[in-house]
């Protein structure tokens, strides 16, 4: 038996290891939940997905993570442009501060919010007298929640991207006779774009699945402010655990499906601008 | 357009990049600024482009001031070292870049802009690449395509930066012909950078050597090379033999048939201005004739200096490679010199 051999050494123990990885972490898990879910009849099935109160979860949940993402990517790339363009005082510590919220106890960045927020509190209070606004337990609450959650992952992707972007190209359109709008739309943008997205796509995968911070500033009202991974742990508190699997399932397929939806963007987007 | 620079000054915090700089260059020639690296000329050739702006000094481009102009508004084409060719876009839109970037009033159509780049990229001989992204080209094409680009808004002062410094031997060859070639179509008024002196001496019309931020010599390649105006210009423009004038080496210099009078203290002496015989008296014999290499039609001799003293320093001669044969000489061989013509320094 001839053995193919590889250029690169160490296929096999690397491509183990990241199949035994993924069986453990993520393949047993997910398949488990799938199984239990296949113990109920399609009726049921129907059934538990189409109640008002679940629909209007999905509703809540997935319209203010897509809000709050893209408000993160267009926070996050400006963010990423002063950290990378311009040198000033404190820029190490404003580059520390970023990653706080990656480290920081989720609940406890949604007690502060929430805090604040809430109309009697700090920046609440200014909101609430002179907009009309109240942020904290309604759905708004939940998108400011998932910003500061969410703004990192658009941060840190985009700021190597934008590092390594060569600045002769700015100059070469300004000597062009390009002015600074038409640098940046057709130049400086572009080539930003997919690492963008990829931010966005975190960003939003994030704001799907986060529970800690937004319980707390949501108000978690049934048809207005409840998130579905609330939902999933109000059912296992009941021990439905027939109905929680299931809402589970159908998040777990519509996260997936976007994802791949902005994967393919993503794709075509590199194809289309030569970098695939 | 023809271009005048005045008291053109810049520092870079301490380091002091460039020093009072004066200079003109006439409408249609091709000049290069030449100088080893770290001397400014890149800063300078920035400070034109309005790419960097100078602390002193104005910079007026056919009698009008532009030194407070934007780079967008100088009317000019750069081209980078490294292309910096939008990678993002085919070899055709890059190309197009300058023509849809103007306002409404001057952009031309559609149809005008895909005629126009096509001839450009014709004048480059690329056009069959116009569908392609940059990261799929040669060195050698990338940078055909810069130059076409940046010709596209028909610019009155052509800037180069260094524009054959990334490429391969072989390839900056063909390239520094076909610039000249193309500058002679064109004739627009054109300066590029290079610390290559052959370069600069084969693609020019006029040379500007600069040091340490300061000209030190400008003129035509012939004029540089035949009339140095110092020790440095003299050392940097091809291969020289320095002799520093003591007692023992002006006696050697005179047995060589060289005229030391009080010209100076430090002789330069070009390799093809050694003529080599063989000696007739090895005991009196100027030299020992070390090594040699071939060059193709010329033959590098290495040549050790004859002398009672410890000074037993290496000269280097060249002759055509059929002379060369006549010569019959082998390794070790004593030769007699006879040294045609030097240029002196204090």
């Amino acid at each position: 038996m001839t053995q193919k051999s590889h250029i690169m050494p160490g296929f096999r123990p690397a491509i183990s290891f990241t199949l035994f990885y993924l069986c453990l972490v993520v393949l047993i898990p997910l398949s488990t939940l799938v199984f239990k879910s296949l113990q109920l009849s399609w009726a049921d099935y129907i059934n538990i997905i189409s109640h008002k109160r679940v629909v209007a979860s999905f509703q809540v949940s997935f319209v203010t993570a897509l809000i709050a993402a893209v408000i993160a990517s267009i926070f996050g790339f400006i963010i990423a442009w002063v950290l990378v363009r311009y040198p000033f005082p404190g820029k190490r510590l404003l580059d520390a501060l970023i990653d706080l919220p990656f480290a920081l106890p989720t609940a406890v960045a949604g007690i502060v919010l929430a805090t604040i927020y809430q109309p009697s509190g700090l920046i609440g209070k200014l909101l609430m007298d002179y907009f009309g606004v109240q942020v904290a337990y309604q759905p708004l609450g939940i998108v400011v929640a998932l910003i500061f959650i969410s703004i990192p992952f658009v941060v840190r992707t985009v700021e190597p991207v934008l590092q390594e972007f060569d600045t002769k190209m700015e100059e070469a359109a300004s000597s062009l006779g390009a002015n600074r709008l038409q640098v940046f739309v057709k130049i400086i943008f572009p080539n930003i774009f997919p690492a963008l997205l990829t931010g966005f796509a975190l960003a939003f995968a994030r704001g799907v699945g986060e529970y800690g911070s937004v319980i707390f500033i949501a108000g978690n009202l049934p048809y207005v402010s409840e998130i579905v991974p609330l939902l999933i742990v109000t059912k296992l508190e009941q021990y439905d655990y027939a109905g929680a699997t299931v809402i589970a399932l159908t998040m777990l397929m519509i996260s997936f499906l976007l994802l791949l939806v902005i994967n393919l963007l993503q794709r075509w987007v590199r194809k289309r601008s030569g970098q695939l | 357009m023809s271009i005048l620079l005045t008291n053109i000054s810049k520092r870079f915090g301490q380091f002091s990049a460039l020093h009072d700089i004066n200079l003109e260059i006439p409408e249609g020639e091709l000049v290069a600024l030449l100088g080893p690296s770290g001397c400014g000329k890149t800063t300078l050739l920035r400070i034109i482009a309005g790419l960097e702006k100078a602390d002193h000094g104005r910079v007026l481009l056919s009698g009008e001031d532009k030194t407070e102009q934007h780079v967008s508004h100088r009317g000019i084409g750069f081209v980078f070292q490294h292309y910096a060719l939008f990678r993002h876009m085919t070899v055709f839109n890059n190309v197009a870049f300058g023509l849809r970037v103007k306002n409404r009033r001057q952009r031309p159509s559609e149809a005008q802009i895909a005629s126009k780049v096509h001839a450009l990229l014709e004048l480059v001989q690329l056009d069959w690449l116009h569908d392609r992204y940059p990261d799929q080209l040669s060195g050698g094409q990338r940078q055909r395509i810069a130059l076409a680009r940046a010709l596209a808004v028909e610019p009155s002062v052509l800037l180069l930066d260094e524009p054959f410094g990334a490429l391969d031997a072989s390839v900056r060859k063909d390239l520094r012909q076909w610039l000249r070639n193309l500058h002679h179509e064109l004739n627009v008024t054109s300066i590029f950078v290079t610390h290559d002196q052959e370069e600069a001496m084969e693609v020019a019309s006029q040379v500007v050597v600069l040091n340490h931020g300061r000209i030190e010599q400008q003129g035509s390649p012939s004029d540089i090379y035949d009339h140095p105006a110092n020790e440095f210009v003299s050392g940097f423009i091809g291969q020289t033999n320095v002799f520093t004038l003591d007692a023992h080496d002006a006696e050697w210099l005179q047995t060589t048939g060289l005229q030391v009078t009080q010209q100076g203290a430090i002789a330069h002496v070009r390799p093809h201005d050694i003529e080599i015989t063989k000696a007739l008296d090895s005991s009196k014999a100027t030299a020992v004739l070390k090594d040699w290499q071939h060059l193709g039609a010329l033959i590098r001799i290495e040549l050790i200096k004859n002398t009672d003293n410890d000074k037993k320093t290496t000269l280097f001669a060249e002759m055509p490679n059929e002379q060369f044969k006549r010569l019959q000489v082998n390794k070790g061989d004593p030769v007699d010199l006879n040294i045609r013509q030097a240029h002196w320094f204090h």
